[in-house]
């Protein structure tokens, strides 16, 4: 544990260039075939939010069957996780488009970091607390003085909305990556993607009726997470590219909810590259959860399009936390409003 | 000798089904299967079942062992972090003094790769804000790192979790890539400091080590040829295994979930809730095994071992297959052995079985077998023989007899020809005489009977007329039948002036004298005077005859007064006397006429011989006894007659003018 983090500073760039080239040497083959020959491709970056896993399989499967080269975009997929921050990548021009939770997006664009949201891609929140039984916690007003993990930075703004909601005062610990402080008892409700460390959770042997689980989408707190950001100054000069990219994404999401065998071998070969831990059964749990948050209500085709409604909630919540003094012009988020002016 | 199917079936074919052979055969082999079977399963279960007992000492032995190895290993581990800890909560470590003892701590420990003392982050912390000295083998010896440079540690499991928990906790393993991508684990232990009696968190004292000997003692367990050790973290999560490509990928509860098995599940939680057990489990590659599981208690880990049954079993199984064809070979040779019994005790059967066919077809000659054993098929053939022998005699004898009875009929027949043929058979007997008619009819018994009639002229005036019944049948009665008729005649023609009472009196006298049966004879003798019509008649014990008028009336002469003939000397017998009219009738019979019988046992009866004979009137004397004799026979509907039928009938028609 203690040498990771060492590593992970120095071994870092070098990670990610490996990457790099590898997803070189996986695009030129799947460049080829397609018709968009006659105009040369336009060369683009990505970056995941995180190491790869089962939440980014659509773009990794847009970019393995040559959907992004198809329409027109020579892509190369940036490594996500620990110490390689997509929004950072993203403010600094490393990647040109980038993964990022809508909270993150509105806080940066209100900030003046003016970023717009190209395409969304959850349409659901994931979020959930989950807590033991035993612990007595059947409602959100129990959680009231219990030992609450709570990820750091914009993954708590959603819980810390929560709170506020059910005037819950709970002690807040910091929670890391794992779930291991509250399988330990060091907490007595834990955050939890409902597509990850939910499914970890079950996987150490608790049952889920033995959980008490608070999704906070039940509650009215949809702050739906993933999706697709570019920067203002390059989406004005090139929205088409923009575009061109949210439907080669969505292809590649497609593809892998009709493929999920294949795109589950992808997966673990993506974190097998990246030295992360890969278990199928558990990027099997997250791909059918992606579906679940990508297609909710038995869709059959993701949407995309980030809904005003969640846009007023997130942006409303943030201007109560005091995190953003004021709401940012849908239009303007969204892109809309430039792509009109075309 | 009759001939039938049934003996010739038995004598030739039998269905192979049912031959002695093949049932002795049949039950034997199926009952030696039976026992045998029984024998070898309940020995192989057992087998098995002592085994496993075995076994599950065994493999608590083995799990025990291993498992105290690596206990060993963790606890020195902590107790060596908690004595820094105490000591960092007793000392006031300067900075230098804290970074020699730390570097000493994990060059005096040659399973610890590495130790961190990480402080509070507060402010007020002992070094007033986050400070977190590492130091880590090297080739060389050892690298220094603060890990305040690294990221934030105060939110990692190794600090959080004991804190929180205010205890040692040893982390979950985990790859380390500077620690040459080896598995680690870090033991972390809090500690505190006390002001004015007020105990504070000051930091984590940390230990990491490399799992690389401890996953040694785990994969360096081989059970049989397949059989091993694995590795479960308190998450269930494999940290030691055969399949590299698991280790650290796959848990306990991922592979029930991949299987879909709430079975495996359930042992998961069993295994991961520190419990121990021996318990039957399927191999990731599906082999069928007996897993014994232990906890790793400092960590919460658990430490299993694999039996592969198959591997287990197979000294058992060889055995049982080598028990199960020996027997195999034995129910051969069994069957073998009965078959030659069988057929030892068969062969003379069945030769013994077509003698007796043969002779069942009447060929007495037939040879039989021979026979040299002393046992019951011996015995039978011998008994056999005997009955053969005596069955011959028997027959002989019997044909013999049959001869002789056949010869006896027919002289029996011969005699009752004869004796018939003494009777007058002629009618009308005198055809030149108008003034009376005679006419009689016997019906002789099957047996040889003893009725008789008889008429001869005396004188040109005077006929003679006897009807007689002899008591008994057979050539007794016959011969006493013929002399009583010949004394009769030859008496009557030599006097030639003779009264029918003298005739039955010196008949009497004749037949009493030399009579030592004591056969007697009833008879009735008549006297016609053919010109007045008067009869003189003499009755020995006789029927009385019937007296047909002219006009139809029908009466009885009385009954007689005397004994029968025969039986004893010195008897009179008395005259009587009746005139006959012209066209009056006389009818005389014997008794075998009045009790003539029917399938009932009905008799024919004076009264209907009455009846019938009144309604005769008016016909001829043959054509009326004719007309009783059928109506006799009619009565009789075909029952046999015991009794010889006798009837005589003397019309008087007077003289002409």
């Amino acid at each position: 544990m203690t040498l990771i983090a060492k590593r992970k500073n120095h071994g870092g760039m070098r990670q990610a260039f490996k990457l790099f080239g590898i997803m070189l040497l996986m695009a030129c083959p799947a460049a080829f075939p397609v018709s968009a020959a006659e105009t040369p491709l336009t060369k683009a970056s990505f970056i995941p939010l995180w190491s790869p896993q089962s939440q980014f399989a659509g773009y990794y499967m847009a970019f393995e069957k040559g959907f992004y080269a198809r329409h027109g975009i020579d892509l190369t997929i940036l490594a996500g996780g620990p110490g390689h921050s997509s929004t950072e990548s993203l403010l600094n021009g490393k990647a040109d488009f980038a993964v990022l939770w809508l909270v993150t997006a509105l806080k940066q664009h209100a900030a003046g970091q003016r970023v717009v949201n190209v395409a969304q891609i959850s349409q659901r929140s994931a979020m959930m607390l989950v807590a033991r039984k035993t612990s007595g916690i059947r409602t959100p007003e129990n959680m009231n003085g219990k030992k609450v993990g709570v990820w750091s930075g914009d993954l708590a703004l959603p819980v810390q909305a929560f709170f506020t909601k059910h005037h819950v005062n709970a002690r807040k610990i910091p929670q890391s990556y794992t779930v291991n402080l509250f399988l330990r008892g060091g907490v007595d409700v834990v955050s939890a993607m409902w597509y990850n460390e939910y499914h970890t959770i079950l996987n150490t042997g608790i049952n889920p009726e033995e959980l008490s689980v608070f999704h906070l989408y039940d509650y009215g707190l949809n702050f739906p997470e993933d999706g697709v950001y570019m920067m203002e100054t390059a989406y004005k000069k090139n929205p088409a590219l923009a575009a061109a990219f949210a439907k080669a994404s969505f292809e590649g999401w497609q593809y892998a909810f009709d493929h999920p065998e294949e795109a589950l071998s992808v997966v673990i070969r993506y974190m097998r590259e990246a030295k992360v831990p890969s278990n199928l059964t558990h990027q099997r749990w997250m791909l059918a959860r992606m579906k679940d948050l990508i297609m909710p209500d038995g869709r059959k085709m993701p949407t995309g399009k980030l809904s005003d409604k969640d846009f007023q909630t997130v942006a409303d919540s943030l201007l109560h936390q005091g995190l953003i003094v004021k709401t940012p012009d849908y239009g303007t988020f969204t892109g809309d409003t430039h792509a009109e002016n075309r | 000798m009759p001939k039938t199917d049934n003996l010739q079936t038995t004598g030739t074919v039998i269905n192979w089904r049912h031959r002695i052979a093949v049932r002795l055969i049949g039950v034997f082999v199926m009952f030696s299967v039976l026992i045998f079977g029984a024998t070898l399963g309940y020995n192989y279960y057992q087998a098995r079942a002592m085994i496993t007992d075995k076994l599950e000492v065994t493999a608590r032995h083995l799990v025990t062992a291993a498992a105290g190895r690596v206990e060993t290993v963790i606890t020195s581990v902590t107790c060596q972090t908690e004595s820094m800890a105490r000591s960092l909560e007793t000392f006031p470590y300067s900075k230098p003094q804290l970074l020699d003892y730390i570097n000493a701590s994990v060059l005096a420990h040659p399973d610890v790769f590495g130790s961190a003392v990480a402080f509070d982050s507060s402010p007020d912390s002992r070094f007033h804000g986050p400070y977190a000295p590492y130091f880590y083998r090297t080739p060389e010896g050892t690298g220094y790192l603060d890990l305040t440079q690294s990221y934030d540690y105060s939110t990692q499991d190794w600090f959080q979790i004991p804190r929180e928990l205010e205890k040692t906790e040893w982390s979950e393993p985990y790859f380390d890539e500077g620690g040459g991508n080896a598995l680690m684990a870090t033991c972390s232990v809090p500690f505190y400091e006390t002001n004015d009696g007020q105990k504070r968190f000051s930091g984590i004292v940390t230990a990491d080590v490399s799992l690389k000997r401890l996953t040694d003692i785990v994969s360096s367990i081989k059970v049989l040829k397949t059989g091993y050790g694995f590795l479960l973290s308190r998450n269930g999560t494999f940290l030691a295994h055969p399949r590299q490509d698991i280790i650290m990928n796959e848990s306990i509860f991922s592979i029930a979930e991949m299987r879909d098995s709430l079975g495996l599940r359930g042992m998961g939680r069993q295994m991961t809730a520190g419990e121990s057990g021996f318990i039957p489990y399927k191999t990731l590659s599906g082999v069928d095994s007996w897993m014994y599981y232990a906890p790793i208690r400092p960590v919460g880990w658990t430490l299993a071992v694999i039996f592969p049954k198959d591997e287990l079993f197979a000294d058992i199984r060889t055995l049982t297959l080598t028990m199960a064809f020996m027997g195999l070979g034995g129910l051969l040779l069994l069957t073998l052995v009965i078959v030659l019994i069988a057929r030892s005790i068969t062969t003379p059967i069945r030769a013994l079985a077509q003698a007796t066919g043969k002779i069942a077809e009447g060929d007495f000659e037939a040879p039989l077998p021979e026979t040299r054993s002393k046992d019951e098929v011996g015995g039978l053939t011998r008994d056999f023989r005997v009955m053969r022998d005596s069955l011959k005699d028997h027959i002989k004898q019997l044909t013999e007899t049959t001869a002789a009875r056949e010869r006896m009929e027919s002289e029996l027949q011969i005699a009752h020809d004869i004796q018939m043929s003494i009777l007058p058979k002629i009618f009308p007997p005198f055809p030149t005489r108008d003034e009376f008619d005679l006419f009689a009819l016997i019906l002789p018994a099957k047996e040889v009977g003893g009725d008789f009639y008889d008429f001869f002229q005396i004188s040109e005036s005077r006929l003679c007329f006897v009807v007689g019944d002899v008591s008994g049948k057979g050539v007794p009665a016959a011969l006493f039948m013929a002399v009583t008729k010949t004394l009769i005649k030859s008496f009557a023609r030599e006097k030639g002036d003779v009264t029918p009472e003298a005739i039955l009196t010196h008949v009497n006298e004749e037949l009493a004298s030399e009579n030592d049966a004591c056969m007697f004879v009833t008879l009735f003798c008549g006297m016609l005077d053919t010109k007045t019509g008067e009869i003189q008649y003499a009755n020995a014990g006789h029927n009385p005859p019937l007296l047909i008028k002219e006009n139809g009336d029908v009466t009885w002469l009385p009954r007689a007064k005397s004994l029968m003939a025969g039986p004893m000397p010195g008897v009179q017998y008395q005259r009587e006397q009746l005139v006959l009219s012209p066209g009056d009738c006389l009818f005389l019979y014997t008794d075998g006429v009045t009790e003539a019988m029917n399938h009932d046992d009905a008799l024919f009866s004076d009264q209907r011989l009455e009846t019938d004979l009144a309604a005769l009137s008016g016909l001829g004397i043959r054509d009326a006894i004719q007309q009783i004799m059928d109506s006799i026979l009619r009565f009789a509907d075909g029952a046999p007659q015991s009794d010889d039928i006798t009837m005589m009938m003397i019309r008087y028609s007077g003289v002409g003018e």
